[in-house]
């Protein structure tokens, strides 16, 4: 589907960066009238989304896009160039932010926030940092951006003011900053002192002159430099940012800023190191157990919590090295795979998000042991949330499902048994943590002898958050029967393909 | 006539203005005229920056007697850079000057402050273009002597002590830089920095040389105030008044590193200070012990001015580890640090200047709540504060950059990993004055109607450094050619090969 037909491709790119950039700027000028501003996300949420759409058409068709902006150093500067995984996370991003500016209506609203001028306009900024992260060029742009994003975010983490906000953004703040100054830019530096480019490229970069021992170091220094991807011990950030409003939880942080983490190492793993070189690096192992250590234990982890959202975040940090395992598995189905997850974990882990933000604004409730017999009061968010968690378990027949299965085939093909297991044991943790919600919302009751159900106990969130609500869980539904267009793009990616044994 | 003279002029204009300012007295002439001395020189050395940039060495006989015999100015690209970083951070000082020195300083000693000021200006300008060892060390005294008054300007009395105390160390400095230059004249006869150093690379292993070597290099890193002999620096810089700050910061020591350069690198010739006498070792081990010890010292101090003084001395260690790598891209390094490092700790004084201006405190509880308050001066302080931390799209990411890969192309990743780390440090010591500005409540008990934004004149030299530290650090072309230039011409220029380990 292709509206800008009439526009020049080659400034797609610019419009996908500068569309949301505007949008910030006309939001904080209409600041004053809050319907008109609320317009205004929308618009341009829908707009960008028409443009990553038309995006998508050119990639399909094999036409190249590209963008270079300025040069900073010689030889290197800030350049966009378009590529089927950045297509991919964009559609995410997009589609997502207009679901997430509809259900931000209803919540903040429903909430009585303050500062909701500022609100909108650190999301629309955030958006813009993600359409740069997705379509950026080369090592060096992807890290301009990727700290832009978090600078962007941290108003947002920070937005209620209260004494617990500003501890959760020191967290944030010092954890996705100090990790990027110290190993992601230490390693973009030896990248480009290694290699002499920082241009992505299929197959990598390295020439397979340089030594193992150098190529290792890089490879932890990436994995711990992208904190964002949340891989263990460099996760705290993420509970800690859970004090923000719901709404930034939802597309924020089990969208756009955790999947420009994993986004991010998917890229170095694909363009900068390439599949092949990664194989032989004694490093991917050990970063590989590592991610299947924080997979097992950050579940375990979520048990503990009573807190919905602290649960929900411990899960994310679960479900991220899912796509990080998979991009170590140096395997083309297994990246495969972990490129999907970025898209159906996003539109699972949002759903839950949601169902959570409408639980406190409608019953303000928090904690997971006052929801019991919840499902008499809201029983649609407690079904979609019910939809959200079986795909992230990862069982038919929600989108979660593929995913996982091409993780286990990759994981089966790069003869990793152990990581095999690790998936399973980690989809049953999974049902041990989300499941019994919406089976004791629905099965238990809070207090006995309750007559029949009827419509009129119902007490659901505001209309705008319920129908953001449904149209994730029906994603949740859809990407299960038809995945087929986000497989076509995956294959796009070079060296990465669905069909075993590399054969496309 | 004029373009003859051109090279002359940065240090003659604000030589002759100096009396001169004296004779306007207490009016806002005082003002306007120093401000114009400066702008003028500033011109006079952007346009002898884009002409060594082009033709390469510009040299000038004063007197017309000709080197080695006269007193040479010589301006290449690296000493042009630089002093066109210095003249313009002096003319935008000055701009500043005229709301916050009449605040600080006494009525009647305003006209001094404007004197002191060009004195200064011309003894720095004086360093930098002089060809000739002893004029060098004569300028500096210049240059100390007008620092030293305009430390002791404030109306604070703590300035008195910090003021001597610099005095002791600076002139302890200028007696060691004396004696080398001194040693050096007794071995070989002559001053003139080039002769001095064909002469010097002709004589074998000589100890009165190297004993010469020894005395300069302590007597200039007091100057510069590298760990361990920088304790005068940040008394001078807390109880100075806030321009003098400001100007101080951004370009004495600057300067300082600057004579450091053109010792080893013009005079005795890297490979001698290096390979020879082994220095780039002990520098390194200071330039990196000065980068933490001092930034730590900045995370626990509780007055902003004196956190940005132990920031400053952290940077002179970055600027030291750029020359200590021994290479064209780490001296390359250091030069654009010090133009770049002179935009942000320039903006950084200003924004802490206009907080003194409104609320008589400096204190990190005086910023409490003032991101509401003051959000021009809080938003500079912001971006400058980016910029030391070296976030990219400023100019401190552009140094950090070039210095990382400099220890990188010589494999030298524990300093390009200790570096990084450093920034940490950074992270933390900006962020506390963040953090008081934007989520600590403006305390009730102050008088709320008198702390707003500073006058239209502070804030528009704030941001003009502001607005630098974004555009050199998105287009960078400009810096980078000079830096590279002038550090390949240092390294040409007295036909030393590069070295590498």
């Amino acid at each position: 589907m292709n509206l800008w037909q009439s526009v020049d491709p080659s400034h797609l790119i610019s419009l996908a960066i500068l569309v949301p950039l505007i949008g910030a700027i006309l939001v904080v000028i209409t600041g004053k009238a809050p319907n008109l501003r609320e317009s205004v996300t929308l618009v341009t949420a829908v707009t960008l989304f028409t443009i990553v759409l038309a995006i998508t058409d050119y990639t399909f068709q094999g036409l190249p896009l590209n963008l270079d902006v300025i040069e900073l150093f010689p030889g290197l500067g800030l350049n966009f160039e378009v590529e089927p995984l950045g297509v991919l996370f964009a559609l995410v991003a997009s589609f997502l932010w207009i679901i997430t500016s509809i259900y931000a209506i209803g919540y903040m609203r429903g909430h009585n926030e303050a500062n909701q001028t500022r609100f909108f306009c650190c999301f629309a900024l955030a958006i813009c940092s993600v359409m740069a992260i997705c379509f950026s060029g080369n090592l060096l742009t992807l890290f301009v951006f990727y700290e832009v994003l978090t600078l962007s975010t941290y108003p947002l983490v920070t937005h209620a003011g209260t004494d617990a906000a500003k501890k959760g953004g020191r967290v944030y703040l010092g954890i996705l900053l100090s990790t990027s100054i110290v190993f992601l830019l230490f390693a973009v530096v030896g990248t480009w002192t290694v290699a002499g480019t920082l241009d992505f490229k299929a197959g990598g970069v390295f020439d397979g002159s340089e030594s193992k021992l150098v190529l290792g170091v890089l490879l932890v220094l990436f994995c711990y430099g992208i904190g964002k991807a949340a891989i263990m011990p460099f996760h705290r950030w993420l509970p800690a940012a859970m004090v923000a409003p719901t709404p930034v939880s939802a597309l924020l942080h089990a969208v756009a800023v955790v999947k420009a983490g994993v986004f991010s190492i998917l890229k170095v793993v694909i363009y900068i190191f390439g599949l092949d070189t990664l194989a032989d690096l004694p490093a991917t192992d050990l970063m590989l157990y590592i991610g299947a250590a924080t997979i097992l234990l950050s579940s375990c982890i979520a048990m503990t919590k009573d807190n919905l959202k602290a649960r929900l975040a411990y899960s994310t940090v679960s479900q991220l090295s899912y796509i990080v395992v998979g991009a170590l598995l140096a395997s083309s189905i297994a990246s495969a795979g972990a490129a999907l997850h970025i898209a159906t974990h996003a539109v699972g882990k949002i759903t839950l998000f949601f169902c959570a933000g409408a639980i406190m604004v409608a019953s303000h409730k928090k904690n997971i042991s006052e929801m019991v017999g919840l499902g008499r009061q809201m029983p649609l968010t407690m079904i979609a949330f019910g939809i959200g968690a079986i795909s992230i378990i990862g069982l038919p027949p929600m989108a979660g499902t593929w995913s996982k299965w091409y993780l286990t085939i990759g994981a089966l093909e790069a003869d990793k048994l152990i990581i095999v297991a690790v998936l399973m044991v980690s989809s049953l943790l999974n049902i041990a943590y989300l499941l019994p919600i919406p089976i004791k919302a629905f099965f238990n009751s809070a207090t006995p002898d309750q007559g029949p159900w009827s419509w009129s106990q119902t007490k659901e969130a505001p209309v705008a958050s319920l129908i953001a609500i449904g149209v994730t869980s029906f994603a949740c539904l859809a990407l299960f029967f038809y995945p087929q267009p986000l497989i076509a793009l995956v294959n796009l990616i070079p060296g990465v393909t669905t069909h075993l044994n590399g054969a496309s | 006539m004029l373009e003859q003279h051109l090279v002359a002029l940065p240090i003659i204009l604000p030589l002759i203005a100096a009396p001169i300012a004296l004779l306007f007295g207490r009016t806002i002439l005082t003002w306007a005229f120093a401000t114009l001395i400066s702008a003028g020189a500033c011109f006079a050395a952007f346009s002898l920056l884009i002409a060594a940039l082009s033709e390469g060495v510009l040299s000038y006989a004063v007197g017309g007697w000709p080197p080695p015999w006269g007193i040479e100015l010589r301006v290449d690209a690296a000493n042009a850079f630089v002093l066109f970083a210095v003249t313009a951070l002096s003319t935008l000082v000055l701009l500043y000057s005229k709301a916050s020195a009449s605040h600080e300083i006494d009525p009647d000693k305003q006209a001094l402050f404007y004197t002191a000021h060009l004195l200064c200006l011309a003894g720095l300008s004086g360093i930098l273009v002089t060809g000739d060892a002893f004029n060098l060390f004569v300028f500096l005294e210049i240059s100390s002597l007008a620092t030293y008054t305009l430390v002791s300007l404030a109306s604070d009395k703590r300035c008195l002590t910090a003021a001597f105390r610099y005095l002791i160390m600076g002139t302890i400095g200028a007696t060691f830089i004396l004696i080398g230059v001194g040693l050096l004249y007794m071995k070989t006869g002559t001053l003139n920095m080039l002769d001095l150093s064909a002469r010097i690379a002709a004589l074998e292993a000589s100890r009165t040389v190297n004993t010469g070597l020894a005395f300069i290099m302590v007597g200039v890193s007091i100057k510069l105030a590298l760990f361990p002999l920088h304790m005068w620096l940040p008394g001078a810089y807390t109880y100075a008044p806030s321009a003098v700050s400001a100007f101080l910061a951004s370009t004495a020591t600057k300067v300082a590193v600057y004579v450091m350069i053109r010792f080893i690198f013009t005079i005795f010739g890297a490979e001698h200070v290096f390979a020879e006498m082994g220095m780039d070792f002990i520098l390194m081990v200071l330039a990196v012990v000065a980068i933490f010890k001092c930034s730590y010292v900045a995370c626990v101090q509780s007055n902003v001015k004196t956190v940005l003084a132990h920031s400053s001395l952290a940077q002179i260690g970055y600027m030291v580890l750029g020359i200590s790598l021994v290479s064209v891209t780490g001296l390359m390094a250091g030069l654009i640090h010090i133009f770049n490092h002179a935009l942000m700790k320039g903006a950084l004084f200003m924004a802490v200047g206009a907080v003194f201006y409104r609320l008589g405190s400096v204190n990190i509880e005086a910023f409490r709540g003032l991101g509401k308050r003051m959000p021009l001066t809080m938003a500079a302080f912001t971006i400058a504060g980016l910029s030391i931390i070296g976030v990219p799209l400023t100019v401190g990411f552009v140094s950090k950059w070039y210095l990382i890969t400099g220890a990188l192309e010589q494999n030298n990743w524990l300093i390009a990993g200790l570096v990084l780390a450093g920034s940490l440090l950074a992270v933390v010591y900006i962020g506390r004055v963040l953090e008081a500005a934007y989520f600590k409540e403006f305390p009730a008990s102050h008088d709320s109607k008198d702390v707003k934004e500073v006058p239209l004149s502070m804030l528009i030299p704030m941001w003009v450094l502001v607005i630098a530290n974004i555009y050199f650090g998105i287009d960078t072309s400009f810096t980078t050619e000079a830096a590279t230039s002038a550090a390949q011409w240092l390294f040409q220029n007295n036909q030393v090969l590069e070295l590498t380990p």
